[in-house]
């Protein structure tokens, strides 16, 4: 299809805006920019330290001693199940032609996935390192859901629910949002034009709102809410939501897919966001409760690098400030106050912080998309509502629902289906004993020896 | 004998040890406790709920005396372990009816 794909080039000359680019683009192969691609292999290591240690010490930290290593189990076994299931045929799915729903089998067990570049997503690194890159953000994404039914589920339902989810759930929602002919792709012509910098929709509305199904179907762990089970280590949570914080640098500003001047601009918005979210449910926590825990700074801190990340690419870095301030009281609000009135038990907050998080992220990320940052649409086309494109906002709103639709009834299906086959609870007397010693034989912590 | 049992705030067991060593008794035993008498806990804030902490930490110290020692024991840990405040501790006597040595299986008084 050569025709097609110089004409998609073309759209995306403005991004690039040098002639000397229009030559290679008409050249027969794309080279390779050592400083992209340094770049997107450092950013794809970032990602990957989001979820280990990052998550895993975040969540571990959370929940009580007797429970840490099954839930850092989750995360790695993320880790290395995504990873096979990935190479094998999540990429394809995601990533290969298709429709504007699903890719294909076309890069199944990664054929025609090798060293050259794929014009399309990258033209200037291997199109393994835009697959591994992706990967990061596979394996990350159903860890997050962890933190909704953490301290009650069983393993191995784990394994079988995420590893089926990662295929119903993320593979279509990241094709429709990044993948070649994407519903919600709006830099290759989808036809509802989504701005998601670096998974907004994709990663956090997917895992926060399939967070919750889970909370509500598994229902509430035993004694709560009477019995409070407070974190047994903020410590441990601290150290991961710093390396969540510094790894989130390859989150979004990798998400430009170049060492440029977009790469920048997402850096700076990213570290913007995160730190007035931070201020931001430390203040509220500060009226509320007379005291700022550090828990709540970081939970804040967290709060704001979800809802940059579909606006990091596409923002002023004075929005950036803004939109970390409204998501840090914002989500705040969803975990202290929502979730009381409601009495669902989604033990780690992944819906309160993501959910609620990237559903925020999403909506401000349409008001404030500037072309000044990143004219997606073309030279001199606004972008966002202020640039005087209100109708971006309701394309937002059009991935959002899209998001929540799909997490919603993709997760109570296969939850369902899960259930009926293994059963996803583990035992009231296991979960009273806890994971560590019940799914893996261990404990966590021996002070004796 | 007498088991003398010491429960008194954690910041206060240096002292304690030092008087108990200046009043000549050698062997005790130190546990970390948690518990309350009349002293209130303190409300910590999880995730928009308050709870109540009334397990407070506490250190507990164990020893057996000749009963002629066992006064002697009672006053310095009274006297450097006291603020006056609630939350002090409070101090148990009880009798014992052997002592052992493992090493040479001496038994009595002389055991300790």
């Amino acid at each position: 299809m050569p025709f097609r794909r110089r004409t998609r080039l073309f759209l995306l000359l403005p991004l690039f805006g040098s002639s000397a680019v229009l030559a290679q683009t008409t050249a027969a192969t794309p080279s390779i920019s050592a400083g992209d691609n340094a770049w997107m292999l450092t950013s794809a290591a970032l990602v990957l330290m989001m979820t280990g240690p990052g998550l895993a010490l975040f969540y571990g930290g959370l929940v009580r001693r007797k429970n840490v290593l099954a839930t850092m189990m989750q995360s790695f076994a993320m880790m290395c199940i995504i990873t096979v299931l990935w190479a094998i045929v999540g990429y394809s799915l995601a990533f290969g032609p298709g429709n504007s729903f699903i890719g294909d089998f076309h890069y199944i067990f990664l054929h025609h996935v090798g060293l050259t570049p794929d014009p399309d997503y990258a033209a200037t690194i291997p199109a393994q390192t835009y697959m591994i890159y992706q990967l990061m953000f596979a394996i990350i994404t159903p860890a997050l859901i962890c933190g909704a039914f953490a301290e009650r589920m069983k393993f191995s339902a784990m394994c079988l629910f995420l590893t089926l989810w990662a295929i119903v759930v993320y593979s279509p929602m990241a094709h429709m949002v990044w993948g070649k002919g994407g519903l919600l792709n709006a830099s290759l012509g989808g036809k509802i034009p989504c701005l998601d910098f670096a998974g907004g929709t994709v990663v956090h509305i997917t895992s926060g709102v399939s967070a919750l199904v889970c909370a509500l179907y598994l229902g509430k762990r035993v004694g709560y809410p009477k019995e409070p089970s407070p974190p047994h280590s903020v410590v441990l949570s601290f150290i991961g939501a710093c390396l969540l914080w510094v790894g989130w640098f390859g989150f979004n500003a990798g998400s430009a897919v170049a060492a440029n001047g977009l790469a920048t601009s997402a850096f700076v918005n990213t570290h913007f966001a995160t730190a007035t979210a931070a201020i931001g449910w430390s203040l509220a926590e500060w009226i509320r409760n007379g005291k700022p825990s550090a828990l709540g700074a970081i939970s804040g801190a967290v709060a704001g690098l979800v809802a940059i990340t579909p606006a990091s690419g596409f923002v002023q870095p004075m929005s950036a400030l803004l939109i970390g301030f409204i998501a840090g009281i914002f989500c705040f609000f969803m975990v202290t106050q929502v979730k009381n009135w409601f009495g669902y038990d989604d033990s780690l907050d992944a819906f309160g912080v993501h959910g609620a998080g990237g559903t925020i992220g999403a909506l401000l990320t349409g008001f404030f998309a500037s072309s000044a940052i990143n004219p997606i649409f073309g030279a001199g086309k606004p972008t966002g509502a202020i640039d005087g494109n209100w109708h971006q906002v309701l394309n937002q709103l059009a991935g959002i629902g899209i998001a929540w639709g799909l997490s919603l009834v993709g997760t109570l299906i296969l939850l369902k289906l899960v259930d009926l086959i293994i059963g996803l609870r583990v035992t009231r007397e296991d979960e009273i004993e806890g994971l560590d010693v019940t799914q893996h034989g261990e404990e966590g912590y021996d002070f004796a020896s | 004998m007498q088991k003398i049992e010491a429960v008194i705030q954690p910041s206060k067991l240096d002292a304690v040890k030092d008087a108990l060593l200046e009043a000549g008794i050698e062997g005790m035993t130190i546990l970390e406790a948690r518990g309350h008498g009349r002293q209130k806990g303190h409300t910590e804030f999880y995730r928009g709920r308050e709870y109540t902490v009334d397990l407070l930490p506490k250190i507990k110290i164990e020893l057996v005396v000749r009963d002629e020692m066992a006064e002697q024991a009672i006053q310095a840990i009274v006297s450097s372990a006291r603020t006056g405040k609630i939350g002090d501790g409070k101090i148990f006597v009880s009798k014992v009816d052997d002592a052992i040595r493992i090493r040479n299986d001496e038994r009595g008084p002389s055991a300790l």
